[in-house]
């Protein structure tokens, strides 16, 4: 490489083929047939009929170059890209054409804990772990303690990872690979574990990583982390960079180009729905007082949320939880549906969940509108996005007589008194 | 896929993990040969791989490492009463039990091997999905696991040669190469199987009965000598005949039949090689498609 770039991606394209002889997940008898019947195809091919229908591509003519030390924050709606991109760059699969250069050690953290071996204590399981991360035997021995102690497993050390607590193994998973001393790290949605505290010690440890001068890439759908983190950022849209720059413009580009961001409603069908197996989204949709589907509301009025999500399996201690997030990043309150359903069995079926965010709660501005939803300590089942946007305005009467925004992630109306005590001289309670 | 390394470091370590390496990452074409000084950079992965199988192997299991004795013992009672017993197959003049079992102990190891390491990469869907090392440790590494019990294994057949007072002759100082040869020939069946699976689940059901198969395919229930003169060398393009007859050869005291161990060895260092390339030709699909 001539120039000093950490990474310098040029031309990238990854071709993905559906369907046909290439996907790979056909049976051993269409194999058969399929090199019965390939001559055929081709002959097909060559006078022009059908076959590139067929394809697509994930990516397509991506260029960018990232200076050492750089933090950069890469996002995109499902679909852009982003996956495919982390996956080549981390070596996981082939591009199609056009180059990747990368200098120094690499590497990349698409999950926390991979290879865990839930039989093994938690001991082997960080000799394991960092292994497959490419650490030698040599920088685990010597990171032992640090990892240990960042995990906060201590006196678990020497028992099978499978009767850990759910939190006590993302931890442990985590720690592993936060001591890893790569020059560029590439790291997807990963930060989302764990209970908050720890979430915070996560962050911390990689804005460390970004002032060590590593050169840091970043995926994630929290905003408000992209923000905390990155200097740069890559906004990714249908497989190739539509947006490159300073962090607050490309995020906020982001959000204005949303379409499903900005009509108070989104719907989902098939499998692009998130979710898994077990149970997925729908449709979310922002209604305001009279039922109409909204992204605007007034702060003095009250702003229905209504989530339809579809369950195909019996569910058991399913927890639904909304969250409003500030242009920041801040989260301003959770709730969860849990106080009303507690630990009820959901049947396969549709359902609509409704929460009503109350007038005079939500202060003036913009709010993302994220929805999580999983069993409580044992797995995820819908990851938390940021799916919607509404936009708050006030119209004089929330909490002021004045069209002011006052300081705050929300800007409660509450209960005042005021009592006149004593006389003139006022001489304390 | 290709990795170069540009910086004059000494180590391979430091060659592949190193902080000046440059990774250069472009589309792959055609057929490669095995990266070896990249797999050696991983060895301790891999070992790290064999010792989890090891620890893993007979964990909450009442009886644990005693099955690596049953197994074997079980399997030639059965066959010495079925087929030494009531079948009466010949044994070349040795007793039965030892004569079966001297054959069992190197095909339970590779039949064992085999079936682990076919069904090894979509087992480790999730590490192959989302970190990068070379894929071929796993079918490696996967067959490492049945090590130990091979050598429980022998101290068993050296118990049995005490027992009947057969065997204790200087062919034993071959036993190690052959054993080799097993490793071997399981790693060439291993890979490609493995490979297979990825994409074709269909192995899953033919990998049991292909053993099966094999195993009455081999001399392991009965001597070589029972196949006629003519299509003795028919026999021996199983490259498990070759070293199964050496085996026993090495453990019985019997003189060795070279010519039969030669094409053995020539079928397996074939399969292996082919098999290893068809493997890093279908590498890098494996994310895509697992």
């Amino acid at each position: 490489m001539s120039d000093c770039s950490a990474i310098r991606v040029s031309g990238l394209g990854k071709q993905y083929v559906l369907g046909g002889a290439e996907s790979g997940n056909e049976s051993f008898r269409e194999m058969l047939t399929g090199a019965l019947s390939a001559p055929f195809r081709r002959l097909k091919r060559l006078q022009g009929e059908g076959a590139d229908g067929d394809s697509f591509w994930a990516l397509k003519e991506v260029n960018f170059q990232i200076k050492p030390g750089e933090v950069v924050g890469i996002i995109g709606r499902n679909g852009a890209g982003k996956s495919t991109l982390l996956k080549i760059l981390s070596r996981i699969t082939d591009p199609t054409e056009g180059r990747i250069e990368m200098r120094g050690r690499v590497s990349s953290l698409l999950e926390v804990g991979t290879g865990f071996h839930p039989e093994l204590t938690g001991r082997e399981n960080i000799f394991l772990n960092g292994a497959i991360l490419g650490m030698s035997r040599r920088e685990i021995l010597d990171k032992f303690d640090a990892i240990v102690e960042f995990a906060e497993v201590e006196k678990f050390l020497d028992t099978p990872v499978k009767r850990y607590s759910s939190g006590m193994y993302v931890r442990l998973a985590f720690a592993v690979a936060a001591h890893l001393e790569p020059e560029i790290l590439v790291v997807d949605e990963v930060l989302a574990v764990g209970d908050a505290a720890f979430q915070k010690k996560c962050l911390g440890k990689m804005q460390d990583v970004g002032r060590e001068g590593r050169t840091v890439l970043f995926v994630s759908h929290n905003m408000g982390m992209i923000r905390s983190l990155c200097s740069r950022c890559i906004l990714l849209s249908s497989g190739s960079v539509e947006l490159d720059g300073d962090v607050g413009e490309v995020v906020e580009a982001y959000f204005s180009s949303g379409i499903e961001t900005e009509e108070g409603e989104v719907q989902w069908e098939g499998d692009q729905a998130p979710g898994g197996k077990e149970i997925c989204l729908r449709g979310i949709r922002l209604l305001d007082a009279h039922g109409n589907a909204q992204s605007i509301f007034d702060a003095a009025a009250v702003m229905d949320v209504e989530i339809a999500y579809e369950v195909f399996e019996p569910l058991r201690g399913m927890r639904l939880n909304l969250q409003f997030v500030t242009q920041d990043g801040v989260v301003a309150f959770t709730t969860t549906d849990h106080h009303q359903t507690g630990e009820t069995t959901l049947l396969p079926g549709r359902y609509v969940a409704k929460c009503r965010i109350p007038e005079n709660l939500l202060n003036q501005g913009g709010y993302m509108i994220r929805v999580h939803a999983g069993i409580p300590g044992v797995r995820v089942l819908i990851e938390g996005r940021e799916y919607l946007r509404a936009q708050v305005v006030g119209s004089g009467a929330g909490g002021s007589f004045y069209k002011e925004k006052w300081a705050g992630v929300v800007a409660p109306k509450l209960v005042w008194s005021m009592k006149k005590k004593g006389g003139v001289h006022c001489e304390g309670f | 896929m290709a990795t170069k390394d540009s910086s004059g470091a000494d180590t391979l370590q430091e060659v592949y993990f190193g902080h000046e390496h440059l990774t250069v990452i472009e589309p792959a074409k055609g057929w490669r040969a095995l990266n070896f000084r990249e797999l050696w950079a991983y060895r301790e992965l891999f070992l790290v791989l064999v010792q989890r199988d090891i620890k893993v192997r007979y964990k909450q299991t009442v009886l644990g490492v005693v099955w690596a004795v049953l197994q074997p013992v079980l399997t030639m009672l059965i066959f010495t009463v079925i087929f030494g017993g009531l079948a009466k197959i010949p044994s070349d003049g040795y007793p039965y039990a030892i004569f079966v079992f001297a054959a069992l102990l190197p095909w339970t190891f590779f039949a064992n091997a085999v079936s682990a390491s076919s069904i090894s990469l979509v087992n480790s869907a999730n590490m192959v999905s989302k970190v990068y090392f070379p894929r071929v440790i796993i079918p490696l590494a996967a067959i490492g696991g049945g090590l130990i019990d091979l050598m429980i294994s022998t101290v068993v057949l050296f118990a049995l040669m005490l027992w009947y007072g057969v065997g204790w002759s200087a062919h034993l100082l071959l036993a190690p190469a052959l054993l080799l040869a097993v490793v071997f020939i399981a790693l060439g069946v291993g890979v490609l199987l493995s490979a297979l699976t990825v994409a074709y689940r269909d192995f899953r059901f033919v990998v049991p009965f292909l053993i099966q198969i094999w195993m009455y395919a081999t001399p392991v229930v009965y001597p070589a000598s029972l196949v006629p003169e003519k299509w003795q060398w028919l026999v021996y393009l199983n490259p498990m005949a070759g070293v199964i007859e050496a085996f026993r050869s090495a453990f019985l005291g019997r003189p060795f039949d070279l010519p039969s161990i030669g094409i053995s060895l020539l079928v397996g260092i074939i399969l292996f090689v082919w098999a290893v390339a068809y493997f890093e030709r279908v590498e890098r699909r494996f994310a895509d498609i697992i």
